[in-house]
């Protein structure tokens, strides 16, 4: 659950940097710029929640693993 | 003579007899040479310098208490007792514990162990993989009490705390340090989800520091799937797990900073995408705009203008001649109207009585001509003022 979240926080990441470039880029076409630029503005949006709420999580190899894998 | 006659097990416990209780609590320096650890977990190798050569016995849980693996060439100070093994006839020295005879043969053993690796290729740079820019699950093989992990944990909270640590926690230092660190990032291996592993400790001295320079770990480290950061000491130490890992950080806080995005760099990012794409979008928009008009006022777009003013005037100009035809056609007509409205006056019955005529009739019929009078009957004669009846 945790995992499919921040993988999903990576891929928003990239798709915004993407559509940063695209909307940079003078041949990408005025009605693409302005879906492009709904969709990255929410992107944003999400991205900067999730970090912004985000707590380091640790946790410990199990030991009982190990022993699993000696037997 | 007869008495002097021995047999070859009694000689045999003489000599072990001898040997043992002589050499039963001694030192040896000595190069190694020959060495094998067996699968049983014991130490077989030959202690040799330029005179002779000596066979050395190293059981399994006493060699636990070494702390480096040793090499073929090391120096080392050997202490324990000679045993004689009478079915084989031979003797052997029981090695309890063992030193390293110097820092100097560490560094030794750590170059030779560096030379064989490099020619190995475990180094190269083809091997190396990229250190992924977003983990979401990074393996920490450290102590878990460690100031290291301390460190890596506080960085990784105010760097990216979107990242997950997964501690395998070992001992690093010590007898089976190497053991346990390899054995950890197998572990981490085996766990499927680990984006990049560190592998580390802080600061110490050579030997604190050894584990890292042992050869199991080395391989361990190379033939992990998952991406290692090597971070062992302070930023002078070298250890072999450096040059093997895909990347070295000089200390652990440095690993967990080349292993995560800046939090603020993202949000920086994230803001500038916010503030400056309106901006950027307002003046694109603009741009279009501004093309649009450009566009609009061009010479090719003035043209049918052009072309619908001029029709439009000819077409004004044909409805004008129209209406002016029509126009002279209806002023004729109002004319011609009046023209024979005045002739019909010129012919009023009134008028012609005013001027001193009279309408004769008989019978209500109007007499115009002698041949139509009937004699005898009654005629109604009528003037400008009045009729008469004549009977």
């Amino acid at each position: 659950m945790s995992k499919k979240k921040e993988s999903n926080f990576e891929e928003s990441l990239m798709r915004l940097q993407e559509i940063s470039e695209l909307l940079e880029n003078r041949e990408t076409k005025l009605e693409d710029s302005i879906k492009l630029y709904e969709e990255g503005i929410n992107l944003a949006q999400s991205c900067y929640t999730i970090l912004k709420e985000a707590e380091l999580k640790v946790s410990e190899l199990k030991k009982q693993l190990e022993e699993n894998l000696k037997g | 003579m007869k008495d002097n006659i021995l047999s070859v097990s009694d000689v045999t416990g003489l000599i072990k007899q001898t040997l043992e209780e002589n050499f039963s609590e001694i030192s040896v320096i000595g190069e190694i040479s020959n060495f094998k650890a067996h699968v049983s977990g014991h130490w077989y190798f030959t202690l040799k310098d330029s005179g002779a050569q000596l066979n050395c016995t190293m059981w399994r849980g006493l060699n636990s208490y070494v702390f480096f693996t040793p090499q073929d060439g090391m120096k080392v100070i050997v202490s324990g007792r000679i045993t004689v093994y009478a079915p084989r006839g031979n003797y052997q020295f029981d090695v309890r514990s063992m030193k390293s005879a110097g820092l100097g043969e560490l560094q030794a053993a750590y170059e030779r162990l560096k030379q064989k690796l490099a020619a190995e290729g475990l180094f190269d740079e083809k091997y190396k993989k990229p250190i992924p820019k977003y983990p979401s699950k990074i393996g920490i093989v450290t102590a878990i009490n460690g100031a290291a992990f301390q460190d890596i944990k506080s960085v990784a909270e105010r760097r990216y705390p979107l990242v997950e640590l997964i501690i395998a926690s070992c001992k690093v230092q010590g007898e089976g340090a190497a053991a346990e660190i390899a054995k950890s990032i197998e572990l981490l291996n085996k766990e499927k989800d680990i984006d990049l592993i560190i592998i580390g400790r802080g600061g110490g001295s050579l030997e604190d520091l050894w584990a890292f320079n042992e050869e199991i770990v080395a391989r361990a480290v190379f033939n992990s799937e998952v991406p290692v950061i090597s971070a062992v000491g302070h930023q002078i130490d070298f250890t072999i797990s450096d040059f093997v890992a895909d990347l070295r950080a000089p200390t652990p806080s440095a690993a967990i900073e080349l292993a995560t995005p800046d939090k603020e760099e993202i949000f920086s990012f994230i803001n500038d995408f916010s503030c400056f794409f309106p901006e950027k979008m307002v003046e694109k928009l603009l741009n279009f705009s501004n093309e649009i008009g450009r566009t609009l006022s061009s010479y090719g777009f003035r043209m049918p203008q052009d072309l619908l003013r001029n029709k439009s005037q000819m077409l004004d100009n044909l409805l004008f001649r129209i209406q002016n035809s029509f126009d002279n056609s209806i002023t004729g007509s109002k004319n011609l109207l009046a023209l024979l409205e005045s002739r019909i006056q010129s012919h009023n019955v009134d008028s012609i009585l005013e001027k001193g005529f009279s309408i004769v009739r008989q019978n209500e019929k109007i007499i115009t001509r002698k041949k139509q009078l009937e004699p005898g009957l009654p005629v109604d004669l009528e003037f400008f003022d009045g009729e008469i009846k004549i009977k």
